[in-house]
């Protein structure tokens, strides 16, 4: 088993809006570790969106030591806290700055693996996007608002054997996920439960029909 | 929209394994052009073909090591980027590209 990275430079009062890594951070390494085993193919390029402390991105790097991966984050105090993860675990990553991606549109169709962990818990509409800490769990209503942007440009973001995988909690109503975005098919493949958090994440691959276009 | 132009660039290099299947695969996913320009841009242009052969089976193994120095182990750590279309700079600074929008540009 891959050890989780260290991220002892969370604890600085500087990094106060940055999500430390947590049980949904947990779940979805144990998911990765559990994708190299069964994925034959290496991913040439791995995109995390909401990287945070860059726990996840750094870990993608150790599996797969060979791939271009990419950590977004919306908070550029998180893209600070990832690249100093990456540096303190020895990975070399790259990090950018960005509202989901967007910028980033040359990577349309080239994502090999491509991460989220959104903010998915439920809150007003009002206090998502607020920035800060907040800005790494609200998700609005039906914690939806902010996978619901994405989801889309997720679509665009994968090669056509590209895969997806999505963390959030059973509030977000998972089921609808899976079939919600035209060209994804998104399937159930672990869950836990931590505290109150029925947590799950769900591993999306590109509807075979629509790989032929673009 | 976006990108690539970089200028008064504070670049950092530094040595990386140098694995040739990477760089062979990597190519078909690269806008050349782009990048080729943002190499001649940082000083690291030298030698990099101005188009790639259509062949994939790229093996030329000089090339393939000025294509993996400009690509992986030259970094910016204090610039911008420029939007060719707009004229709308992205400063990059700590090596971390700033693509955020402001309100009023969404």
């Amino acid at each position: 088993m891959k050890p989780t990275p260290l991220t002892p430079h969370l604890r600085s009062t500087a990094y106060s809006s940055v999500y430390p890594p947590a049980e949904d951070t947990f779940l979805l390494l144990d998911v990765l570790e559990e994708h190299v085993t069964s994925h034959v193919t290496s991913p040439l390029i791995c995109l995390e969106i909401g990287s945070g402390s860059g726990a996840v991105t750094t870990f993608i790097k150790s599996l797969y030591p060979g791939a271009f991966c990419l950590a977004v984050d919306i908070n550029p105090v998180a893209s600070r806290a990832t690249r100093e993860t990456a540096r303190l675990n020895a990975q070399d990553i790259d990090v950018v700055c960005s509202d989901l991606g967007s910028g980033l549109e040359m990577l349309y169709g080239k994502v090999d693996l491509l991460v989220f962990n959104p903010p998915y818990v439920v809150t007003e509409s009002t206090e998502v996007s607020n920035g800060g800490i907040e800005a790494s769990w609200a998700g609005g209503i039906d914690g939806r608002e902010v996978i619901d942007r994405f989801l889309p440009r997720a679509r665009k973001f994968l090669a056509p054997s590209g895969v997806f995988y999505l963390v959030g909690v059973q509030e977000n109503r998972p089921e609808e996920i899976c079939t919600s975005v035209p060209g994804l098919i998104g399937c159930i493949v672990a869950t836990r439960k931590a505290g109150r958090e029925k947590l799950w994440v769900i591993k999306f691959t590109r509807n075979k029909q629509e790989s032929n276009s673009s | 929209k976006i990108k690539i132009l970089m200028m008064e660039a504070v670049v950092s290099t530094q040595s990386t394994g140098f694995n040739p299947d990477f760089i062979s695969r990597m190519l078909s996913r690269l806008d050349w052009t782009v990048f080729v320009q943002s190499a001649n841009l940082l000083g690291v242009g030298e030698g990099l073909p101005d188009m790639l052969p259509e062949d994939q089976d790229f093996d030329d193994e000089d090339v393939l090591k000025k294509i993996h120095h400009a690509l992986l182990e030259v970094e910016v750590i204090e610039g911008e980027l420029e939007c060719p279309e707009t004229g709308r700079k992205f400063p990059i600074s700590k090596g971390i590209p700033d693509l955020r929008l402001n309100e009023d540009e969404k």
